[in-house]
């Protein structure tokens, strides 16, 4: 007999009490649950941070999370985490837990101007949907003014419930995730190149690959246990090479075989000197090149991404943005095809001596990096980042790093990867594979493609015409449209743009506090994002609700809900559902479009997106019999507060998005089993490496390798060249400015300023410069000094030593740090085709302060 | 018996004039600490450091001499600017009188002086008997120790720094020191630290040897006898062969501990006592005043022990 | 004797035995606290002076415990110390868990100190020993665990060379690598920023004086490599050539061994421009 008998009773005795109460909460699940010798639960979760996508363990003990530990069957990180995760365990437990709605009232009721007053949930949800309504009527606003700012760790279900809310519910496609800012430059390189996105590779490409080579990367300290990888690769293959390109030196040099610090932008010059040496020196894989490659050569005059009356936008022809006589100025995205002799005379400009002068590294060096590429016997695998993601050539340069690998054909095996890491959890997971960006739809789909906009229609049961076509406001564009009052509601989530987005001072901020809108911000901690809102939503987070992620190597892995949230935080996933209750589609719906489904007439958006036949298909005591390898009696809040299992519903729903198009997500009930599966998840099976024959089920015998995200089966060779950055240092402000995060700290700092071990570890943002600038300056480190830029300026202090060594001319901000908004410098310029901001550039200045 | 003392005066110069120097004394004592804790407290740097070593306004060094004699014999040589300010203080002290650092800088006087009225108010009688000279095996001590440990031993436990310096930088337990001074002159001894153990005073009164302001007695021949001067004194041995001129002592008061607080000047209805050099004493002998009057100095409360 | 003379000599005995006493009194006192400064000379292990801080017997010499140190370290890190702390009374101190020296460039405290006790020659922070922090814990470290903490190698301002990284082999997982932090005693300034910034639940790195955290080797034995790296090359005569009796095609090199021998071109040295050969991190564990 298994059970003790006081075990047996005590069991009984709670689940008695429940059925009592009518109720039946993970608490009682929890007595039933194996619990370790020190009354512990374990179960297994995904780390909160970085795009690794680390397996965990989570322990529970009296509803709270007491404990973590690195899974140690978990294959990414093996019982491993970095310090951050190390500290998993105490960021559900800050003491500023956002506990009730929080909205901003003068004499008991909304002012913009108002102090934050506790409300309920009805309450919050009344004037949120009253501001909904009225932005839909508002004829300066329409449909697209009710806009949504998500995230890349929004959990799969919470961004696909967000993602119908907005498009098909409110019918706009204003929705956008973080996302955008890390991840957009990939996505639209990955779509441009490959027509499908995501990387074709797998992390046991490190394991494989015979040199490494980062592109503004700092995986030691990004991705800190990926580099743990990578260092053991290096370390046990002694002819293995580690190449480290930066604009500045950083811990991941340490490692370098070759370190190459570049002028900022010239990485565009680089790539296409590899491309000229690979030409010249003879190394192309002809056969490869002739089988499986296009060449295109891109339009170039596509601007910056500023607003329109920027002076770069004004001369720029192919920006997309309405011209003088109102159409749009052609589109960034263009491109024609060319031959690869015309490729090889438009790169052939490239040569040595001229990179060499554009980027400032030794031409050994430039040389070396080619002939690592050019090399066939070498197994190259790329890894990027930020670095080359935000840039305003940022889709150019993913493009142009996938030009290098496919014209030595060394791409989709095991060591040959071009491999784009992420920075969320789950920014493949959510971001790209639901689609939350302005412009798409779940699994590669568009909005601006009638047949995929009539396939999401036809899976969601909706009728023709509820998507519009029209691609949303993305990140950027929506504090624009903040500021210039086309939105009249604005809801984000598990995010903090405020410290995040660029230009804060110049856009974000008016635009939030734009008496023509009405902000929501929902989260867990009052960050400067909540405290910038209108009203403010408590959430639950991480293990308290059911979730999944899916990590930079196409990973999706799920948890169950571990314990509750604390005072009335809700799941997001339970917001938009219970939202969604608050609308008529008749009061969201134009009367055409209710034409053609008489039956949603006077039903609300939540019987018609949710409770559909589809998403409510699964009872609640699926929870309990999904789950039941893990604990007896599994349910979660959202299942008892709907009725079904939601997660499940929602999810299997989406999944059929992706199923026979490359995108394949397992089964519900797998992922609960197992720790993670890389989609294409075909006949139960995960894909290690995409597009190539035998690895990948769609490649079909004797095809070896097929880009089946393009029709013919082709990816394309971009012609791009090398152009400046939008702004640059010049007399007034005579610095680079380029910004990152460091190991110790999540994006802004909103949980890991809360672990007080962490927040001591690196308390204060600081800025790293070299040490003669700071002379020429009459500053010694540790001097507290001025960061101005045109748009703003910060104090703070000097560090011209340590883990970043600046060249000459640049100085690095990280940007955890709330009391020093380095995003109040930035420029708000994008990659014009991305849409994603570039962090790393812009002009600056330092004085003493 | 006789009224408080100083009442007399009191009744013949009105009070303030019978405090004047008592005032200026503790305005001292008091301000001298403000400027040192205007910086803590204020964030108003005027004097940074302490008794040992002040800065004024990155511009004036204050040395120690008696710490700075301590760090020489256990073999440290202090830098330049340390011995500007030993050069300073030692020029001032020869100036007003070495013993002017007790009456008017020391902290440690308030407290003793506070026992020391407290003890009269509550008329706590009898006193342990050490002799005076004491302090100056202390000081010979405190000196030896320094030269034999190789380090400023003194310093561990010297209660006027530690006073000093615990009311600008933290007292920690130092207060217990400080309770220990109190009861001792409070409860065991009359002027039992100032006025007998401190190695400190000791130091400073051989540099008062040589003092140039003293105490003068222009008017010894008004003089009558109430002993007031006496009761108040901290160091009544000193008064004494100048006010009778035993010897055919100046009408000044040259003894090196005398502390030139100017608390006999204060209580004396008579004008007696007046602050002036150690120069130019052409004794000019009063007449119908009997030179070396003898007093018994035994009969009366607060005398010298 | 005649009864004038008695009271006299009852005098003198009398001042000789005050004297006596007095003498005994103040001696015993005297021994008291020369005992106690003895005692408080030993620097107690959290306790780190300032950076120039003479050796601790010649410090409480020279330090006259003004403060001055403490009023111009522009980080307030520094305190005096306490009678009830078990320092010197009245000097000046940090603890480096609580608050670390931020190693000012201009050393503000060395140049406020008016005795010398804070050395006046230190004019390169880099150069201060205020004591050496030492890797404590083994089985505590993060990084020994083989996780990615390496916060004390980061926040280290002699990154690099003060503490380094020593790549080892996670042999339990097989893919990855501990970064196990090594302290260089010739760089380590003893700031303490390792220590503050550990975040183990008691630090698993901790900064101690240095006569507590060094070892030293005995002058009897001397390591080989480094006396010929020092020499700049073997401190005997060479040896004569060496020849072996080997078969056919192979070729024997003392101090590298057996090997097939190539009869064309010696091998190819690294590739050019592929940097100084190895990367820095694995440079160090050349030793």
């Amino acid at each position: 007999m298994k059970l003790t008998r006081r075990e047996f009773i005590k069991t009984n005795a709670i689940a008695a009490a429940a059925t009592t109460a009518g109720m039946s909460i993970p608490g009682v699940a929890l007595a039933a649950a194996p619990e370790g010798q020190d009354g512990v639960r374990w179960d297994k979760g995904v780390c909160r941070y970085c795009g690794t996508g680390c397996g965990v363990l989570v322990g529970v003990k009296d509803g709270r999370v007491v404990a973590t530990q690195g899974d140690p069957d978990a294959p990414v990180n093996k019982g491993l985490n970095c310090v951050k995760g190390y500290f998993l365990s105490k960021i559900q437990y800050g003491k500023d837990r956002l506990m009730r709605p929080l909205l901003r009232m003068k004499d008991g009721k909304f002012d913009k101007n108002g102090e934050f007053a506790p409300i309920s949930w009805d309450a919050a949800f009344d004037i949120m949907a009253q501001k909904v309504k009225a932005t839909i009527k508002n004829p300066d606003q329409g449909p697209f003014g009710v806009s949504m700012f998500g995230s890349g760790q929004w959990t799969v279900w919470e961004g696909y419930a967000a993602n119908k809310l907005m498009k098909a519910g409110f019918r706009s496609n204003s929705i956008d995730p973080n996302a955008r800012h890390c991840m957009a430059s990939a996505v639209f390189g990955f779509i441009r190149t490959f027509g499908a996105d995501e990387p074709m590779g797998v992390y046991d490409d490190i394991e494989h690959a015979d040199a490494f080579v980062l592109w503004g990367a700092n995986m030691a300290e990004m991705h800190p246990i990926l580099w743990s990888r990578v260092t053991n690769r290096r370390l046990t293959a002694t002819h293995v090479k580690v190449n480290v390109l930066s604009t500045f030196t950083h811990r991941s040099c340490e490692l370098a075989d070759a370190e190459l610090i570049f002028n900022p932008q010239s990485d565009l010059a680089i790539l296409n000197y590899i491309c000229n040496y690979i030409i010249q020196s003879g190394k192309v894989n002809k056969d490869f090149v002739a089988k499986h490659v296009n060449f295109h050569k891109g339009v170039t005059d596509i601007g910056y991404g500023l607003r329109p009356n920027h002076p770069l936008e004004q001369v720029a022809g192919n920006n997309g943005y309405p011209g003088a006589d109102g159409k749009p100025k052609g589109n960034p995205m263009n491109s024609s095809p060319i031959t690869f002799d015309e490729f090889a005379r438009f790169v052939s400009e490239y040569t040595l001596d001229k990179t060499h002068e554009i980027s400032g590294v030794p031409k050994d060096k430039l040389e070396a990096l080619a002939k690592t590429y050019a090399d066939p016997k070498t197994k190259v695998t790329s890894f990027w980042t930020m670095g080359f993601n935000q840039h305003t050539r940022g889709t150019w340069v993913n493009n142009m790093i996938y030009n290098v690998h496919l014209l030595v054909g060394k791409i989709s095996e095991p060591g040959n990867s071009p491999f784009s890491l992420t920075g969320q959890p789950s920014a493949c997971g959510t971001a790209r594979e639901v689609g939350t960006f302005a412009h798409r739809l779940p699994a590669d789909m568009l909005v601006a493609n009638p047949q995929h906009r009539e396939f999401a229609e036809k899976t969601w049961k909706l009728p023709a015409g509820t998507i519009s076509e029209r691609i949303g406001y993305h990140a950027v564009l929506q504090s624009r449209m903040l500021k210039d009052g086309k939105i009249g509601f604005y809801w984000t989530s598990t995010t903090n743009n405020m410290q995040a987005g660029p230009n804060v001072n110049g856009e974000i901020y008016p635009g939030w506090r734009n008496p023509k809108a009405f902000v929501v911000v929902s989260d867990v901690y009052p960050t400067v994002s909540a405290l910038s809102a209108d009203l403010i939503l408590p959430c639950a987070m991480w293990m308290e609700k059911e979730g999944a992620f899916g990590n930079a190597e196409r990973r999706g892995q799920f948890w169950r809900q571990q314990v509750k949230a604390p005072g009335e935080g809700k799941s997001d996933l339970w917001q938009y559902m219970e939202f969604s209750k608050r609308f008529k589609v008749e009061e969201v719906w134009p009367a055409d479009l209710l034409a053609k489904a008489p039956e949603y007439k006077g039903k609300t958006l939540y019987d018609v997106l949710d409770a559909n036949g589809q998403c409510d298909m699964y009872p609640k005591s699926e929870c309990a019999r999904v789950n039941a390898h893990a604990w007896a009696n599994y349910t979660n809040d959202e299942s008892d507060a709907f009725g079904y299992y939601v997660q499940k519903g929602l999810f299997e729903e989406y999944r059929r998005f992706g199923l026979g198009k490359g995108k394949d997500l397992g089964e519900f009930d797998t992922y609960h089993k197992v720790r993670g599966l890389r989609w294409p998840v075909v006949n139960g099976k995960e894909t290690l490496w995409r597009y190539r024959e035998g690895y990948d089920p769609y490649i079909k015998a004797g095809e070896t390798l097929k880009f089946y995200g393009k029709p013919d089966g082709k990816a394309v060779i971009f012609a791009l060249p090398y152009q400046p950055a939008a702004e640059m240092p010049d007399k007034d402000y005579d610095l680079w400015l380029c910004t990152g995060r460091v190991l110790e700290h999540w994006h802004s700092g909103s949980m890991t300023r809360r672990v007080p071990e962490l927040y001591k570890s690196f308390p204060d943002a600081v800025v790293w410069m070299h040490p003669k600038d700071a002379e020429k300056r009459g500053i010694k480190r540790n001097d507290v000094v001025k960061v101005s830029t045109r748009r703003g300026e910060i104090e703070l202090r000097v560090d011209t030593k340590g883990r970043n060594k600046m060249p000459e001319g640049m100085v690095f901000i990280p940007f955890f740090d709330e009391h020093r908004l380095v995003n109040k410098l930035t420029l708000d310029a994008t990659c014009p085709i991305s849409k994603e901001t570039d962090f790393k550039k812009c002009a600056a200045k330092v004085v003493k302060a | 018996m006789p009224a408080k003392p100083g009442a007399e005066a009191v009744a013949a110069k009105g009070w303030l004039p019978a405090h004047k120097w008592l005032l200026l004394r503790r305005s001292s004592q008091i301000g001298i600490l403000l400027l040192f804790l205007v910086g803590p407290w204020f964030g108003i740097w005027i004097v940074k450091g302490n008794l040992n070593f002040s800065y004024t306004l990155n511009f004036l060094p204050l040395t120690d001499p008696y710490v700075i004699l301590q760090s020489l014999l256990a073999r440290q040589l202090p830098e330049t600017l340390a011995l500007f300010g030993v050069t300073i203080v030692v020029l001032f002290y020869l100036l007003v009188g070495g013993r002017a650092y007790c009456s008017w800088v020391c902290p440690v006087n308030l407290l003793t002086d506070f026992a020391y009225w407290l003890r009269v108010r509550l008329g706590i009688k009898g006193s342990a008997h050490i002799s005076r000279p004491t302090r100056y095996w202390m000081l010979a001590m405190t000196l030896v120790l320094a030269a034999v440990t190789g380090s400023i031993a003194w310093e561990m436990v010297n209660p006027v720094s530690m006073m000093h310096r615990g009311l600008i930088f933290g007292l920690g337990l130092a207060w217990t020191v400080l309770l220990a001074v109190f009861l001792f002159d409070l409860f065991v001894m009359r002027h039992g630290w100032c006025g007998h153990l401190c190695p400190v005073g000791a130091f400073y009164s051989l540099i008062g040897k040589l003092a140039v302001v003293r105490v003068r007695l222009p008017a010894r021949a008004a003089c009558n006898d109430c002993m007031d001067c006496f009761a108040v004194c901290p160091e009544p041995q000193v008064i004494r062969p100048a006010l009778k001129a035993i010897g055919g002592t100046p009408p000044v008061i040259l003894e090196a501990n005398c502390t030139n607080c100017g608390r006999c000047i204060d209580v004396c209805s008579k004008d007696v006592f007046a602050f002036g050099t150690r120069f130019g004493n052409t004794v000019v002998p009063v007449a119908g005043v009997p030179q070396a009057a003898p007093i018994n100095l035994q009969s009366r409360p607060g005398s010298p022990s | 004797m005649d009864n004038e003379n008695k009271p006299s000599a009852a005098a003198r005995r009398q001042f000789l035995a005050d004297t006596a006493r007095m003498a005994c009194g103040v001696g015993l006192l005297g021994l008291g606290v020369g005992l106690y400064a003895r005692h408080a000379r030993a620097l107690p292990p959290a306790a780190i002076r300032p950076p120039g801080a003479l050796p601790e017997t010649e410090f409480s010499a020279a330090c006259i415990r003004c403060g001055l140190c403490v009023r111009d370290c522009p980080f307030d890190i520094l305190h005096l110390a306490k009678p009830e702390e078990p320092i010197s009374t009245g000097t000046p101190y940090f603890v480096a868990r609580q608050v670390p020296c931020e190693m000012c460039e201009d050393i503000p405290c060395v140049k406020a100190c008016p005795t010398g006790a804070l050395d006046h020659f230190l004019k390169d922070i880099n150069k201060s020993k205020m004591g050496l922090a030492v890797l404590v814990d083994h089985e505590t470290c993060l990084n020994f665990l083989g996780l990615r903490c390496d916060i004390c190698y980061r926040v280290c301002p002699v990154i690099d060379k003060a503490i380094t990284l020593d790549r080892q082999v996670n042999a339990r997982t097989g893919r990855h690598t501990h970064f196990i932090p090594v302290v260089h005693s010739d760089h380590c300034t003893g700031c303490g920023k390792c220590e503050k910034a550990c975040p183990t639940e008691v630090a698993s790195i901790k900064v101690f004086p240095l006569y507590m955290a060094k070892g030293q080797l005995s002058s009897h034995y001397r390591l080989g490599w480094v006396e010929k790296e020092k020499a700049g090359g073997s401190l005997v005569a060479p040896d004569v050539e060496h020849r072996y009796n080997l078969p056919e095609g192979m070729k024997y090199e003392s101090g590298k061994g057996l090997s097939p021998s190539v009869p064309s071109a010696p091998a190819p040295a690294s590739p050019p421009g592929s940097g100084s050969g190895l990367p820095r991190a694995l440079q160090g564990s050349k030793l």
